[in-house]
């Protein structure tokens, strides 16, 4: 479970008009390139995130049972997970914890082996090919760390997104679930609250989480993580010479390092 | 059981509609609605295509004071002939023309009309959707009469708002960026005016209804004093003869009236009448609705000087795709201006609050502020006119204008604010305005916004001012006219200046200091000495209002271009609008075109795209030019989702990505199934992701008020490419 003073962040998507000022913003403070992208037919674009790409809204469309239109708006991005699939995954230990329960990736000890990349169940995380790292949301945790809230909380216009301790904003998407159901959003609810051992960003959704390509059946992902040649002691102790090898040939071929 | 029935008046606020709109008003017996006349009001001249609407005026007594009947029984009062116009408008004909079903229609009706009730308000936001039309202002006038009948003016939360679009666009309109206007809303005199004294006469309006404030009778002071600002040296009947008057064409081109509005300038063009253009921020071969016809209109230009930050389809109409630039004699001067951190100055926003900006940093190159661009030309234009005299050369030569300096804008803001001549001190304010050529002021609704305490749009005091904590943040920047924030505020009182909700007040009327308390009101004139609307020489609201050109009440038209008969009468469209016919203006018939066409914005671009096609970040979120369809439609022309299409109408084609989306849905108008389209706007030949305007397809089908074009109702075809 993450911790009450944990940092956290509330994605109401009942408030969400899909904008994309959180994606863009996001862009602007990590200073990540725009990519070429098409009209596919579809108002999401970039249509998935990428190593450049750390939000992306995701836009559903149909009609309701009642015969009227609907127009929903998903922010994905990391979840920031509590038993997070890739720091599980990881090797060397650079995608780790720091405090406040945030999910970031140290690039110095990364070695590009993308095993995080295949364990995400939200496609969070992805493989630069020009630097040969990973890269993902970091919640902004040069700007939390600071006093400030992430980019993509400043940025948005209607109150949609909202960051402060995992306490608060917990408490913030149970009550607007309570005042959506006495709207009669009858099947409003909290996602992110069982998830993974608790996700650090929380969503509040008018439908179920199905509807939204939102995986609910997690422990699959934390069990695929768990097993296989990790947690097998030869493997460990192979891995582990392996490791020094790689370090120690890219800091050769680096010429040092940083 | 709700089966067939009649027109019913639901809900209204008996004691507003009573004592503050012209509902009790009398109306000349010849009046006839479009009930009578199958669609058109008394006076229609079908041979000039416009009203004699000397039957739309009040009864009036020997006075030339308004007769009323205060019962609203009189079947001449504006209340009954309300009712006689909208006989015909029953929810089940209602549901035949818009497609909406009877019992949708009347939730909302009963929805809505539930805040005509002092305690309840409901507010009505409006853009593009509602003006682009034919009959574009009715629109307007339709939410202004249900705002009346429900009491919705003047209080929190009310009112009739449109929603401003481009960053200063409210800010144009006060400043008069329109050819028929003077800044403040003064009108430009006539050609059939030639002396300041006429001019003046034919602008003060008599108050026909007591206790009405009448506010336009201070009109000369606002006026001389605008004269003033601009020519501080002449004498104010002098420098009359110096504005440019409105007259019609001369030689009738491009046609016979005096209509000088952006399309009349483009036929103008076409006719050859035009040798040379300065488009500042205005980007018309895309902007223009027919836009082929508009790029083609500036090829016949000599010059053509372009002040924008970047190289616009109009800098560039000459080597667009598929002409040959060695056909084109337009000599082009591109003048890079800066954007908007790289400058001070105001903003104005829908609530009429002008914010002031402090210019960030530098504007990049040989980019520069549109004030510097000004004066440079100013200066030159003086410099001219000096040694080699010219028509009108008084004009220019005595035109009061500022040095260069650091604080410009300041100095201009100063300068609409206006200054007592006598003293040389800034204006407090517009009542101390005067009409004998000792005060000078650029624009008399801002006069208090830059005054001897200092720049009030420039402040920034986030605490709410209001007793009940309303929301009324009268020390944030400074709104028009007065710091007043809510408009008609007055209305929101009974007759002795009580608060209708008092849970809510927003002002009140203090007996023992006798004073009002609360939001700035609309003149300090005790309750039983003015009514709530001042700008009106009736002092009420008007539910029947004689001075538009399509009729004093709304009434139904179909587009004028249209895959439907008008169902609620004989007459198909508007009687008086104005189309502009031609080789290039043409029009096409359902059967060729039968998709209903609208057009429509995103939050990605903005407007022509000549910013946000140039910044990657907005590319990347929304790269392409694309049309919603419905599934239907997408199946019958067998496209697919994500698939490029062709869409045509009589006048252009465009390429398009094809959105299939089931938000969009065949629309059952009488016993036709229309299918309808929405084309995004933004792109164009230049900048990044060139593409198609949808301004390649829209008519130049105008609004007879505003000359507005009516771009969201079309009609079009699509082809698979």
């Amino acid at each position: 479970m993450p911790n009450p003073k944990d940092y956290a962040i509330l994605f109401d998507a009942s408030r969400c008009i899909g904008c994309k000022a959180c994606q863009v913003a996001c862009k602007q403070w990590n200073d990540l390139e725009a990519e070429k992208t098409e009209n596919r037919g579809s108002y999401a674009n970039p249509p998935r995130l990428t190593a450049h790409t750390w939000i992306s809204m995701r836009y559903y469309e149909g009609l309701r049972p009642d015969g009227d239109p609907y127009f929903d708006f998903i922010r994905g991005s990391c979840m920031h997970c509590t038993h997070a699939p890739c720091v599980a995954s990881c090797p060397t230990g650079a995608m780790a914890h720091r405090e406040g329960g945030v999910v970031t990736v140290d690039e110095k000890t990364c070695i590009g082996c993308r095993s995080c990349v295949q364990a995400c169940p939200y496609e969070a995380v992805h493989f630069d090919e020009a630097r040969g790292v990973v890269h993902k949301c970091t919640m902004c945790y040069d700007r939390i760390s600071n006093g400030d809230q992430p980019a993509c909380v400043k940025a948005c216009p209607t109150d949609a997104l909202t960051f402060g301790t995992y306490q608060e904003i917990r408490a913030m998407a149970e009550e607007r679930v309570r005042v959506l159901k006495e709207r009669g959003y009858a099947r409003a609810n909290v996602y992110g609250l069982a998830e993974l051992g608790g996700t650090h960003v929380l969503y509040v959704l008018t439908e179920h989480p199905s509807q939204y390509d939102l995986p609910k059946a997690v422990r699959e992902a934390e069990k695929r993580a768990a097993t296989g040649w990790l947690s097998a002691g030869i493997a460990a102790a192979a891995l582990g010479a392996g490791l020094k090898f790689i370090v120690e040939r890219r800091e050769a071929l680096k010429g040092g390092g940083q | 059981m709700r089966g067939m029935r009649e027109v019913q008046v639901l809900s209204y606020d008996e004691f507003y509609v009573k004592h503050y709109t012209n509902a009790s008003f009398l109306v000349n017996p010849e009046f006839k609605t479009a009930t009578e006349l199958d669609g058109l009001f008394s006076g229609y001249d079908p041979e000039k295509r416009t009203y004699d609407t000397s039957t739309w005026a009040y009864q009036v007594d020997e006075n030339g004071q308004v007769r009323t009947d205060p019962t609203l029984q009189d079947p001449h009062c504006v209340f009954q002939l309300l009712r006689k116009q909208y006989e015909r408008y029953t929810p089940e004909v209602v549901s035949k023309i818009t497609g909406i079903p009877v019992e949708k229609l009347l939730a909302i009706y009963d929805l809505y009309s539930s805040t005509g009730r002092p305690d309840r308000a409901g507010t009505i936001t409006y853009a593009m959707g509602a003006t682009q039309h034919t009959y574009g202002t009715q629109h307007i006038r339709t939410y202004a009469i249900v705002q009346l009948l429900l009491g919705n003016i003047g209080l929190p939360g009310g009112g009739v708002n449109a929603l401003r679009g481009h960053s200063n666009v409210q800010g144009s309109t006060d400043f008069a960026l329109l050819y028929h206007d003077l800044p403040g809303y003064l009108g430009l005199p006539t050609g059939d005016k030639p002396t300041l004294e006429e001019w003046i006469a034919s602008r003060v309006p008599k108050a026909n209804y007591a206790p009405s404030a009448n506010w336009w009778q201070n009109y000369p002071k606002y006026f001389i004093s605008l004269l003033k600002a601009w020519w501080p040296e002449v004498d104010p009947k002098e420098a009359y003869g110096y504005l440019p008057k409105l007259s019609p064409h001369k030689g009738g081109i491009p046609d016979k009236s005096a209509d000088y509005s952006h399309y009349a300038i483009f036929h103008a063009m076409l006719a050859g009448r035009i040798e040379g253009l300065i488009a500042i921020g205005q980007n018309p071969a895309n902007s223009a609705a027919n836009a082929n016809l508009a790029r083609k209109a500036l090829d016949s230009l000599k010059w053509l000087v372009v002040v924008d930050p970047m190289e616009t389809e109009t800098a560039a109409h000459w080597k667009r795709p598929g002409v040959n630039p060695k056909e084109i004699q337009t000599e082009v001067f591109l003048l890079p201006s800066a954007v908007w951190a790289e400058k001070s100055g105001s903003i104005t926003n829908t609530g009429r609050w002008a914010q002031w900006y402090d210019k960030a940093l530098d504007p990049p190159g040989e980019a520069k502020e549109e004030l510097w661009i000004l004066t440079e030309l100013v200066q030159r234009l003086k410099k001219l006119y000096a040694e080699e005299g010219g028509p009108n050369k008084e004009a220019i030569l005595n035109l009061s204008w500022w040095e260069h300096s650091e604080h410009m804008a300041e100095e201009v803001a100063k300068e609409y604010n206006g200054y007592d001549l006598t003293t040389g001190k800034l204006m407090a304010k517009f009542a101390d305005l005067r009409d004998d050529g000792t005060t000078a002021c650029g624009n008399w609704l801002y006069c208090g916004a830059f005054t001897e305490e200092g720049n009030k749009m420039a402040r920034r005091d986030p605490r709410d001012t209001h007793p009940l904590g309303l929301g009324l943040f009268q020390n944030w920047a400074y709104a028009w006219p007065a710091n007043r924030r809510i408009l008609y505020n007055r209305a929101s009182t009974d007759l002795k200046g009580q608060p209708r909700n008092p849970a809510k007040w927003l002002v009140r009327w203090n007996p023992k200091e006798e004073k009002w308390e609360g939001d700035v009101p609309d003149g300090v004139a005790p309750p039983d000495k003015a009514l709530p609307f001042i700008m009106l020489p009736e002092g009420v609201g008007r539910l029947f209002a004689a001075q538009l050109k399509d009729g004093p009440f709304p009434e139904h038209y179909e587009p004028w271009e249209s895959a439907l008969a008008n169902l609620i009468s004989g007459q198909d469209k508007n009687p008086v609008c104005k189309v502009w016919v031609g080789d290039l203006d043409v029009y096409g018939t359902p059967e060729e075109y039968p998709i209903v066409a609208t057009t429509y914005r995103l939050t990605e671009h903005w407007h022509t795209g000549m910013m946000s096609r140039n910044v990657p970040w907005l590319l990347e979120i929304q790269p392409d030019p694309f049309v919603e369809m419905d599934v239907e439609l997408a199946k019958s022309l067998g496209v697919k989702n994500g698939e490029w299409v062709r869409i045509k109408s009589a006048r252009g084609e465009m390429k398009a990505v094809a959105l299939v989306t089931p938000r969009v849905q065949p629309v059952k108008v009488g016993d036709k199934t229309l299918h309808q389209v929405g084309i995004v706007i933004h792109w164009g030949y230049q900048g990044g992701n060139p593409g198609d305007s949808a301004n390649q397809l829209t008519p130049q089908a105008l609004d007879p008020n505003s000359f507005i074009q009516e771009t969201k109702a079309f009609l079009v075809r699509i082809e698979k490419i």
